[in-house]
């Protein structure tokens, strides 16, 4: 089962990578371009999330009535509902790095293997953001439980 | 307009949902991935590998794009200097964190679900990178 599991989840990312290559969302000059409504305007990346999303929107109807995934016993969402302030703060500060570069996460894991020294920087700094999150988390919780 | 490509954008925006799906169907796990990578730090053994292999297949695909098209390797441009790429970077990791998701969770999942969180943060993370974008091409002229 767990043999499967992993390799169900290889190929998802496979698939996943590939779909950015095939879109050239994997590109960063493209995304600026999408996100230069002033300029030279770009709305692929519009057809992308549509086709993404559609194919998403429909599958989750047609998946909601089973009970458990077919390769492990339960489905895990996020439970969260209510729209706080990390979560905007956290979308705003993504998309001015977003903008910055023009590289979101899954883009930037997926051009690795291209060779460029800037994604590896940028790999390299968007770990050590997830990791400086991590810390501010810590000691969040510290905080909490020395009250 | 003329690097307008739709029928592209809108195939492979048809093979990131599949994989959303895929990944849904069998494993019960959501495709978002900055939850996927920026939780590998905390996950139990049996959590990890399934993450680790879904990145290793994210890592693998430009060869097995170069394999099936005729364009070979995926051609990118990156514009952005070092100082740039190193606070994008640590802004689109702590972000996304953070906000708990990305273009993929949010933008893709969270929206095809209408969770109202996703929706805030896709258009929050829109708006602030338009306007990055264009505070970048437009009045500083970079």
């Amino acid at each position: 089962m767990t043999f499967w599991r992993i390799g169900a989840a290889f190929a998802a990312g496979l698939l996943f990578g590939l779909g950015l290559a095939v879109s050239r969302m994997i590109d960063p000059a493209k995304v600026q371009a999408f996100l230069d409504i002033a300029g030279n305007w770009d709305p692929s990346l519009a057809f992308v999330m549509l086709g993404a999303v559609s194919v998403a929107a429909v599958g989750f109807r047609f998946a909601s009535n089973r009970e458990h995934p077919i390769l492990d016993r339960d489905f895990r969402a996020p439970t969260k509902t209510l729209v706080d302030r990390p979560l905007v703060a956290g979308a705003i500060l993504f998309g001015i790095g977003w903008g910055l570069v023009g590289y979101c996460p899954g883009p930037a894991l997926a051009s690795l293997l291209l060779g460029r020294s800037e994604t590896l920087l940028f790999v390299a700094a968007m770990l050590a953001g997830m990791g400086a999150h991590r810390c501010f988390e810590l000691f969040g919780q510290r905080d909490r439980t020395a009250k | 307009m003329e690097n307008f490509s739709p029928g592209a954008a809108a195939i492979g925006g048809v093979l990131i949902g599949c994989a959303t799906l895929l990944l849904w169907l069998m494993n019960g796990r959501l495709a978002g991935i900055s939850s996927i990578l920026g939780g590998l730090a905390q996950a139990t053994p049996g959590d990890r590998w399934w993450r680790i292999a879904f990145i290793g297949g994210l890592i693998a695909a430009p060869l097995a794009y170069s394999a099936i098209s005729a364009h070979g390797l995926p051609r990118i441009t990156i514009a952005a200097s070092p100082a740039l790429l190193v606070a994008g970077g640590l802004l689109v990791g702590f972000g996304t964190r953070l906000g708990g998701g990305c273009t993929s969770g949010h933008g893709i999942w969270g929206t095809a679900r209408l969770s109202k969180r996703s929706l805030v943060a896709t258009a929050a993370f829109m708006a602030s990178g338009m306007i990055v974008v264009f505070l970048l091409r437009h009045v500083f002229g970079g």
